[in-house]
């Protein structure tokens, strides 16, 4: 969509609600759903890629230092990286204390 | 003028189907619809109907695989009754929210339990509320004018709704009637070919029935309120277009007799020529009796009804479903709602009759009438109850 949903008016709306757009699931923000966030201790990974294998909402992406890091606009905070990165080099911290 | 033939009224409805160029068919065989789909299934088979029809192994699967071929732009059918209707329940709502204008005839019959295959509405009012525009017919004639008038109205690029045809179970589906056929010329130049708005295509990829946080669905119903409303300018350029071609011109009520008339009768349904029997009878013996028929219940014609009644001192509305610890029949709901708050208007007493097929005959509403009259007469301001159960 070209604005969030929660600007459309009904007159807008195209009929039957059909979406026009292809791949506008990716502003859906999931990413307000976790309670937990993950921490990356960079002095601890080993650039495997677990984390991002493992991520079932592909919110990890390499970034030019060959970190994988998430996108918190995705994640949903479920702790997998956490649970299958091998050094321990991932966390889950509260995000709001 | 059209050939004039004695057909069975399912044959007659499976007929239409055939010259309304449909191209998919999906449906289940439940009684007393069966005939229809036999019939359709035989003009597959001897390439009379260049058409698909698929065998599904429920209701559920017949309107689903019309969603799924509607989606595509091809023009579909299904037709169902009672438990069939409640085992799809579930996808009318599906079709109508996605604007799909498919075509289903219901030939109404009981809802169990307890276990009937006969006639009456509740199958109907069960999914009252799915967004379906609906019509309630009352012969032969009318049940194949629609299947015409139902796709060219739901196909319109200013209404796309999905189509409901009620037409009474046995009382219509299995009696032989004569009715005029039209030339094929003609249903051609009436119902052109489908030219949906959106389809899904490769070429022009669409997502269909997709989800809808609560941010946005309030927006997305008030769009489908206000579309099925504004569908009934359009519902009447249809069946003026349709009276133009064939003579048979149809409203969203009808009136036998009732502009003078005190006490008005208001059925919905066959129910209708029964009723303008009785209404004969009684104004050969001097009273003051005419007749309301709602052919269009989805949109409710809320205008043209109050029009109608305002000038009766009584309505005596004939339902043909319970609802069950409501308010009495869903019909006399219908009306009071449409009364309310009118100075005046006339009182509503309301009978259930009918259900799961019990003949209703002249004589029938004429006690109806006699008993409303005198109970209205000694004060009542309405009245409610199942007509003809033994004490």
């Amino acid at each position: 969509m070209t604005k969030p949903e929660s600007e459309w008016t009904w007159k807008e709306l195209p009929v039957g609600n059909v979406i026009l757009e292809p791949g506008n699931a990716s502003q859906y923000r999931t990413g307000d759903w976790k309670t937990h966030k993950p921490v990356l201790n960079k002095e601890l990974c080993v650039h495997c890629g677990l984390c991002y294998i493992f991520c079932p909402d592909m919110t990890y992406n390499l970034d030019a230092e060959g970190y994988f890091i998430a996108d918190l606009y995705y994640c949903k905070g479920c702790g997998i990286c956490a649970k299958e990165c091998p050094t321990g080099a991932i966390s889950m911290e509260e995000e709001e204390k | 003028m059209g050939k004039r033939v004695g057909m069975e009224v399912s044959i007659a409805a499976a007929e239409a189907v055939k010259q309304a160029n449909v191209d998919v068919i999906s449906a289940y065989p439940i009684t007393p619809q069966t005939h229809i789909v036999e019939h359709l299934s035989e003009l597959v088979a001897n390439g009379e109907l260049d058409g698909e029809f698929f065998c599904v192994e429920s209701e559920h699967s017949a309107l689903s695989v019309c969603v799924g071929s509607e989606a595509v732009g091809a023009r579909s059918f299904t037709c169902t009754s009672a438990q069939g209707l409640a085992l799809l329940s579930e996808i009318t709502f599906i079709a109508s929210g996605l604007r799909l204008p498919i075509l289903m005839i219901l030939a109404n019959r009981t809802l169990s339990a307890p276990l009937s295959i006969w006639n009456d509405h509740s199958d109907a009012m069960m999914i009252r509320d799915c967004g379906w525009i609906q019509f309630f017919l009352e012969n032969g004639q009318e049940v194949y004018d629609h299947v015409f008038i139902g796709y060219r109205v739901g196909e319109d690029r200013d209404v796309l709704f999905p189509v409901i045809i009620n037409m009474d179970g046995f009382i219509l589906s299995h009696v032989i009637e004569p009715i005029e056929l039209i030339e094929q010329e003609k249903v051609d130049q009436f119902l052109p070919p489908y030219q949906p708005l959106y389809r899904l295509h490769p070429d022009r990829p669409v997502t269909m029935g997709a989800f809808a946080l609560p941010s946005i669905f309030a927006e997305t119903k008030k769009a489908q309120e206000v579309a099925i409303r504004s569908s009934m300018s359009k519902i009447l350029e249809v069946w003026k277009e349709f009276g133009d071609l064939t003579g048979r011109y149809y409203h969203p009520i009808e009136t036998y007799k009732a502009e003078d008339a005190d006490t008005l009768l208001v059925t919905m349904g066959s129910f209708g020529e029964t009723a303008s029997v009785a209404v004969d009878m009684m104004r050969e013996q001097g009273r003051s009796v005419g007749l309301v028929k709602i052919r269009l219940w989805r949109p409710f014609p809320f205008e043209d009804f109050k029009k109608a009644t305002l000038n009766a001192k009584q309505l005596v509305v004939i339902d043909r479903a319970v609802s069950v610890g409501g308010p009495g029949g869903p019909v006399a709901s219908e009306v009071k709602s449409a009364l309310y708050g009118v100075e005046g208007h006339p009182v509503v007493y309301d009978f259930v009759a009918g259900i799961s097929g019990r003949d209703v005959a002249p004589s029938d509403f004429i006690k109806m009438v006699d008993k409303a009259e005198i109970e209205i007469e000694e004060g009542s301001k309405e009245g409610y109850e199942i007509y003809g159960v033994r004490e």
